[in-house]
């Protein structure tokens, strides 16, 4: 080749190489910005007076007082909107019956969305449901209400060429005339003062039990579950891989067909599709073996053991080959037996990458959800003692994240929550990884001196 | 070059004599044994060893004295690390690796059917080419041994290793870091240290296979004062691609080639008169 040419092609290998970092760099942001900046929101956001009532009445925290003045403040800011609605209704009994019907319907529309964006309305009975007892606690999520206060949503027919048509009719039309008509106009002017939002910072989040399917509360079910299964999964996966691969690299040897088979099995084990984790786990451990009556944590744990088992021996076997050789014959020099030389010299000089290696599969375990569908997983539950790991099932955040994204009633309603979850579960994972890197850094530095 | 070529020739079927020896200059099979200055330590008789079907040990026959220094010399891939390693069986280790005739330590078969490997390591310290000590403090490097083999008291402990980095001439220089990592060491202390862990189970014999080769020239040299302080009480048998080396510390000298014992006599005499006319070539330079 010419060396004009070579040059060319060294310089194009080298910008392909450029260009594919920069790609994936790019596609990392637009990954991670989304999830990191969406789901800081179910931490950090404008909280109304609501949020503050939840807090206390449902989780005991915040100053009664406080809040009470805040309540009343609130509720002085709502009271004309009340009067209208009172008003107004004083006006029908006057009216004739047709209006009266047309007008009744529009009314119980307005009055429904009131309550979504308010809170129940002065002598409604109470609702049975938690979340039909508050207003919006997020101001971000008051808003949206406040659209559908002023705003009905109807279809439009006519053409029946067509599917329905969305059309957004304003009800301050349907209400011209009637005391109701300032509302339209005193809601969205008023609204900071009927709600007071106020920026707060919420590691309840992370801590507070869920209320009412979500609606209320944080993900510490979810949070505990995933460490219960995922410090589960360790506990079973990384004395069996160690102990594998210390018998692969210090006892079997190398040749022979049984050592063969069990590596091709290994292998084989590493690329199994994690659902099949799922209904094995289902399969033998709780119909075959019983570990527990149905779904638990125990045998969640033991699932996802197995399926981070190829991980951990891999890295353990590594780390066991990587520990110069010189070690094992200075130890066996010195009339130490192999066992002992191992547990001595060998396993702790293994020891960084070993752990590297259990702290990545944690991470494994920790995202996986096929595994524990089956066998550990439920949408909804309360924290779970350790003593109730054995025989329960419990929340965990990859399930729940699928479930509250796909299975919950009111998908929309609870958005922060669900990218509070996602990002709670990225950031736990890159955690461990770290957490890893750390390890390794911080032991091998000793090991070297 | 004269290492590739003697590399070759060591792979080439052994049985093929060396083109540049006749046949009738071969040694006779058994070449007498150096007169043996006091209690024989370690034998060998007609001692072979193979890898897999490789004789890297061709039948040697030489009696070691106990107290003594001896050297082995000659061209690497002689076989002269084979050779020390099985004598504390640390050849265990290599598949495929087996031995014929007799080797024994103090009249016991190390080959024999009774023998507790652990227990012969314990007799027969080794240090080796590259210093090797654990990546663990200084200390624990020494105690090492000692802890395996049943030591646990505190005081007991820190008297072995005392005594043990006095004897290799290493303690004044690291009694102020014994809990610092080994590996912090320069290379010629680390050797120091790993002849100390070697001391410290208390063996009778010290084998060290080219335990300078790895050091810059000063190490070395405090490493050799080093040996010769050892004579006396302990047997040591080093084996050394340096002549000089080897004059310098050794009482008695072997010369292998080619997987045989060529010549086995005192140091003085085997440098000055040696009796084979391939010894003579090996220690003039005219090959290896
Ligand atoms: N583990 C092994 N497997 C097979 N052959 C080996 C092994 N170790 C050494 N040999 C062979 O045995 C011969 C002697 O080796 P060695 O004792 O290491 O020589 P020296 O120490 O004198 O340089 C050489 O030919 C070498 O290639
Ligand atoms: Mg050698």
């Amino acid at each position: 080749m010419q060396r004009g040419s070579r040059e060319l092609v060294d310089r194009a290998f080298t910008g392909v190489g450029l260009v594919s970092i920069v790609l994936l760099a790019a596609a990392l942001l637009t990954l991670l910005g989304p999830i990191v900046l969406r789901g800081l929101g179910a931490f950090v956001f404008r909280g109304t007076v609501e949020h503050r009532r939840v807090l206390l009445e449902q989780f005991g925290r915040g100053d009664t007082e406080e809040v009470q003045r805040e309540l009343a403040a609130a509720r002085a800011a709502r009271e004309p909107v009340y009067d209208m609605i009172a008003a107004f209704e004083r006006e029908m009994k006057q009216a004739g019956p047709a209006e009266r019907r047309a007008m009744g319907e529009s009314l119980d529309g307005l009055k429904a969305a009131l309550r979504e964006l308010l809170g129940p309305l002065p002598g409604d009975p109470d609702p049975p449901l938690l979340r039909l007892r508050f207003g919006q606690t997020r101001w971000d999520r008051a808003l949206v209400k406040l659209q559908s206060v002023l705003w009905r949503e109807q279809y439009d027919y006519s053409d029946p060429t067509v599917m329905g048509r969305k059309v957004l009719v304003p009800r301050a039309d349907e209400f011209r005339g009637t005391a109701l008509e300032p509302l339209f106009d005193r809601l969205p002017a008023e609204l900071e003062a009927m709600l007071r939002p106020r920026w707060t910072v919420y590691w309840g989040f992370l801590f507070d039990r869920s209320r009412d399917a979500h609606f209320f509360g944080g993900i510490w079910a979810e949070l505990l579950g995933t460490v219960y299964l995922t410090v589960g999964a360790v506990l079973f996966a990384v004395p069996m891989g160690v102990a594998s691969a210390i018998y692969l690299v210090e006892y079997a040897r190398e040749d022979s067909r049984p050592v063969r088979l069990l590596r091709t099995c290994i292998s084989t084990l590493a690329g199994v599709p994690s659902i099949v984790f799922g209904l094995f786990g289902l399969a033998f451990f709780i119909n075959t073996l019983h570990v527990s009556s149905s779904k638990s944590v125990l045998a969640g744990s033991l699932t996802l053991a197995i399926l981070i088992l190829p991980l951990v021996i891999r890295s353990a076997e590594e780390a066991l080959r990587a520990v110069p050789h010189t070690y094992k014959e200075a130890s066996l020099s010195l009339g130490a037996g192999r066992w002992r030389t191992v547990a001595t010299v060998i396993l702790p000089a293994a020891l960084p990458g070993i752990l590297t290696g259990v702290v990545i599969s944690m991470g494994r375990a920790a995202g996986e959800t096929a595994p524990i569908i089956f066998t550990a997983a439920v949408s909804v539950g309360q924290p779970l003692a350790l003593w109730e790991v054995f025989s329960r099932p419990t929340p965990a955040l990859p399930w729940n994240i699928y479930n509250l994204c796909s299975e919950h009633q009111a998908v929309d309603e609870i958005r922060h929550v669900q990218y509070g979850m996602v990002l709670t579960l990225v950031a736990l994972v890159l955690l461990l990884n770290s957490a890893a890197i750390f390890i390794r850094a911080r032991i091998s530095g000793r090991l070297r001196g | 070059m004269a290492v590739v070529s003697e590399k070759g020739a060591a792979r080439v079927n052994p049985s093929v004599p060396v083109p540049s020896l006749p046949p009738s200059e071969r040694p006779p099979p058994d070449p007498a044994p150096a007169p043996p200055a006091g209690r024989i330590h370690v034998a060998a008789e007609g001692f072979s060893v193979f890898y897999a079907d490789v004789e890297a040990v061709r039948s040697v026959t030489l009696a070691i004295p106990q107290g003594r220094v001896t050297a082995i010399i000659g061209p690497s891939g002689c076989g002269k690390s084979t050779l020390l390693r099985a004598i504390n069986r640390m050849n265990d280790l290599i598949p495929g690796c087996r031995v014929s005739g007799r080797l024994t330590l103090d009249g016991e078969d190390v080959y024999g059917p009774q023998i507790d490997v652990t227990a012969l390591r314990q007799r027969v310290g080794m240090v080796f080419q590259k210093p090797n000590p654990f990546p663990k403090s200084v200390f624990d490097n020494v105690a090492f041994g000692p802890r395996i083999h049943g030591i646990r008291g505190r005081s007991q402990l820190e008297a072995v290793v005392e005594r043990s980095l006095r004897r290799a001439a290493l303690w004044g220089e690291v009694q102020d870091r014994l809990h610092e990592n080994a590996l912090g060491l320069s290379g010629g202390q680390q050797q120091r240290l790993c002849i100390a862990r070697a001391l410290a189970v208390q063996p009778e014999l010290l084998l060290m296979d080219e335990p300078t080769s790895a050091l810059d020239p000063i190490a070395a040299s405090r490493i050799e004062d080093l040996i010769d302080e050892l004579r006396g009480e302990y047997t040591v048998i080093i084996v050394t691609h340096n002549m000089q080396q080897a004059a310098r510390v050794s009482d008695l000298t072997a010369f292998m080639y080619m997987g045989e014992l060529v010549e086995f006599d005192a140091t003085s005499r085997l440098f000055t008169s040696p009796a084979q006319a391939r010894t003579q070539d090996y220690i003039t330079g005219r090959f290896g």
